[in-house]
């Protein structure tokens, strides 16, 4: 049996002996046989569906990922929509919405048909974020309602935020009525010129230039009230402040039509993470960045990512964001780069990470620390997201299974071979994680599966 | 052993090495480093630095040769680490680099065999300036345990700030730190370190270092103008009768006459900084055999 599926492959049966039922829409968590009978979610089956046993094991709705770079067109070297979104399929990810800063960029029609030609057969869903502006130039707008029609589920010029306010406001005017959220990347550029890791003690004592938090808040505060004037829907991606998550909250509790993700590594590891820290941002005991720099860890150029890595006391406000429901979605902002673009000075490292493959064991962890509960977690990487871009996430009898399957307390090392994605850049290569996805399920087809074959690499 | 920054230096390996430059003055035809090369790498202009660099490793013994970045295939886009692979593989055992990037000298010695000293990265480290001074501090002051050393002007995007408040802390000095908002800000988080107005950074300081400016950092950069520079930070003998009686004052090089410091400053028998500059040679003969392991 292959350990990937596609979309296009027969429904699957299997029936999930003792596997702890997690729905967090439906607000449910039990201990039960789950059923799965010619992709649908079944009340029986008959005898000859295998049965697997999945005692130990979580059953949750499938993840939905809003932010994710496949690099296909134009730089195939990194990822691809086969290798992306099987990596999905091995994080646990049935959805996955992809970013237009491609080459070219995703910003017509044409461009959108291309990517759900070719990803037909894939081993996820891929969506499509338009760009937001022609050519992502910041200029003048795409062309929203066609890309609409074409089935977008939003509007970004990710990498960069709107340059001009004017031109966020008419973006925002125009897409009202057509319901889809304009995506920001929130970055004021000339606060942000030159920035390399975040404000703070950490890159005064690296020498390295800081990215101040009011470079995000300022586009996240700019947005809000032309949101609110316009009535447009507005989605900040990759969140990595407290005054931003802050500003939210306040939008939120106005009734305003706002919401925003963050990334797993922006709750898990803080910038000290630049300075060569290894521990995750909940850990006690704070690293001091002004002791003697290991020479082994200090300015890998993985640690670089757009928006930086947060202050401690940002992740831990994200963290509480996220279990408050500030947060709609954790979101990965996997960004594949080659070696080449990341084995150089810190400075011209290519910004980014990838993460569908480790965001359940960072959320996991976050889980196990006391941060969040499992059921916060999954609520915003699978049910809430996947809501947000008019995807259903049901565990219930008739449903198609769109599902994971996930052992929580599996352990498994983070290495070029257990990684289904082209690229490896993450400053979590090597390290010892908890939590292993088993099955993946999309539209009732098994997209990954590691069950009875626990411990073999599928690589083989 | 590499030499990447202060960071990694005891107070008394700082003091063995200072006293090692303080020996190396009158080392003639020394054979210390025969059989080493020693590259000079220095992708940012430099005077005072690699001359003296060179000059060092020659009066050990040992082969150099100079990576002219201009001449070099780092002009036809070769990376930083393809670049010492190949100097490594000709048979470089020492590279001495400098570089606009911070923590460069990390990458060079994650990704290269030879032994890396960091001559100036970014804004992150210059520890041989640091060396330098603390020991010009040293033979004029006669130690620095307990002494009050200012700093004025542009610490935040400089190196040799930085290293100096690692090595002159280390030494157990108390470092003052003054200068425009934009180039001060934070730095109280650093040990051992306060930021001050600039009166109370110079009070009864027994030295004063004052930093170069660079200009491009003159309006949007954190200074209105330079005249305004001048006007609130420029050091004069004035506001250096607020010091310590016959400090003196030091600047790593080179100044802006008329803007860090007046000219009557810079040439008055306060000025160390010349001497910074003498001290340049010994201090990077010990470095260089402290990292050749024959310290």
């Amino acid at each position: 049996m292959a350990r990937f599926g596609r979309l296009t492959d027969a429904p699957a049966s299997v029936v999930l002996a003792g596997v702890r039922v997690l729905d967090p829409a439906a607000r449910s968590d039990s201990v039960r046989d789950l059923l799965i009978v010619n992709g649908i979610v079944a009340e029986s089956a008959s005898d000859d569906v295998p049965r697997v046993d999945a005692d130990g094991l979580v059953a949750a709705p499938g993840f939905c990922d809003l932010h994710a770079h496949l690099r296909e067109p134009g730089m195939e070297g990194s990822e691809t929509i086969e290798s992306g979104t099987q990596a999905a399929a091995h994080g646990g990810f049935t959805t996955v919405c992809i970013m237009p800063n491609t080459d070219p960029p995703l910003d017509d029609v044409r461009s959108v048909e291309l990517i759900g030609a070719r990803s037909q057969g894939a081993a996820a869903r891929v969506r499509v974020v338009g760009a937001a502006t022609r050519e992502r130039a910041g200029e003048r707008l795409s062309d929203l309602g066609e890309l609409t029609r074409a089935g977008v589920v939003g509007f970004s010029d990710d990498g960069a935020s709107l340059p001009s306010a004017s031109l966020a406001r008419a973006a925002l005017a125009y897409l009202a009525p057509l319901g889809l959220p304009l995506i920001e990347h929130c970055e004021e550029p000339a606060l942000a010129r030159g920035a390399l890791m975040r404000a703070g003690p950490t890159a005064l004592r690296l020498g390295l230039a800081g990215w101040p938090s009011s470079a995000e808040l300022t586009i996240v505060e700019r947005d809000i009230a032309l949101a609110e004037e316009t009535g447009g829907r507005v989605h900040f991606t990759h969140l990595s402040t407290a005054a931003a998550i802050d500003a939210v909250r306040r939008a939120k509790a106005r009734d305003l039509n706002v919401t925003c993700d963050v990334t797993p590594h922006h709750l898990a590891l803080a910038d000290t993470w630049v300075a060569g820290d290894r521990h995750f941002a909940w850990e006690d005991g704070a690293f001091d960045a002004f002791a003697r720099l290991d020479p082994d860890l200090a300015y890998d150029g993985r640690t670089r990512v757009n928006p930086p890595l947060a202050r401690r006391e940002d992740t831990l406000a994200l963290l509480a964001g996220v279990a408050d429901g500030t947060v709609d979605a954790i979101a990965t902002d996997h960004a594949p780069h080659p070696p080449e673009r990341k084995l150089v000075e810190f400075g011209a490292a290519a910004p980014g990470m990838i993460g569908l493959e480790t965001a359940l064991s960072l959320g996991l962890a976050a889980v196990e620390a006391g941060c969040l509960s499992l059921a916060q977690l999954l609520r915003a990487i699978s049910s809430r997201p996947a809501e947000l871009v008019g995807e259903q996430r049901s565990l219930a009898v008739g449903e198609a299974a769109d599902l994971v399957v996930f052992d929580p307390g599996a352990r498994w090392t983070v290495s070029r071979d257990n990684l289904a994605s082209r690229s490896a850049n993450t400053p979590l290569l090597g390290r010892e994680l908890t939590g292993v996805v088993r099955l993946t399920v999309a539209e009732g087809r098994v997209t990954f599966d590691d069950l009875g074959r626990i411990g073999r690499d599928f690589k083989e | 052993m590499n030499l990447l920054d202060v960071d990694g230096l005891s107070r008394s390996e700082l003091e063995r090495l200072l006293d090692l430059a303080v020996e190396m003055r009158e080392r003639r035809g020394d054979t210390t480093l025969r059989g080493e090369t020693v590259a000079l790498a220095f992708y940012e202009a430099s005077t005072r630095t690699r001359v003296s660099f060179e000059l060092a490793a020659k009066a050990l013994g040992a082969t150099t040769v100079d990576l002219g970045v201009a001449g070099s295939s780092v002009g036809k886009g070769e990376s930083l680490v393809d670049t010492l692979l190949t100097l490594q593989r000709t048979g470089v055992t020492i590279i001495v680099l400098r570089h606009a990037a911070s923590g460069a000298p990390y990458l060079a010695a994650r990704a290269t065999a030879a032994r890396i000293v960091n001559a100036g990265d970014g804004q992150h480290a210059h520890p041989t300036q640091a060396l330098a001074d603390a020991l010009t501090l040293r033979e004029h002051l006669g130690g620095l345990d307990g002494r009050k050393i200012a700093i004025v002007g542009d610490i935040a995007h400089s190196r040799v700030a930085r290293s100096n408040l690692q090595a002159l802390t280390a030494l157990g000095a108390s470092v003052w730190l003054a200068g425009p908002p934009a180039f001060v800000r934070g730095f109280d988080a650093w040990p051992g370190a306060t930021v001050a107005p600039l009166d109370e950074a110079l009070r009864d300081a027994d030295a004063v270092m004052t930093l170069r400016i660079q200009l491009e950092r003159e309006a949007g950069g954190g200074i209105p103008s330079l005249r305004e520079y001048v006007a609130s930070w420029g050091l004069t003998e004035e506001r250096m009768g607020l010091a310590n009686r016959g400090a003196p004052i030091l600047h790593p090089g080179p100044t802006n006459e008329g803007l860090e410091l007046s000219a009557d400053l810079a040439s008055s028998d306060r000025s160390l900084i010349g001497r910074q500059v003498e001290n340049g040679v010994p201090v990077r003969m010990a470095v260089l055999a402290l990292v050749a392991g024959a310290a």
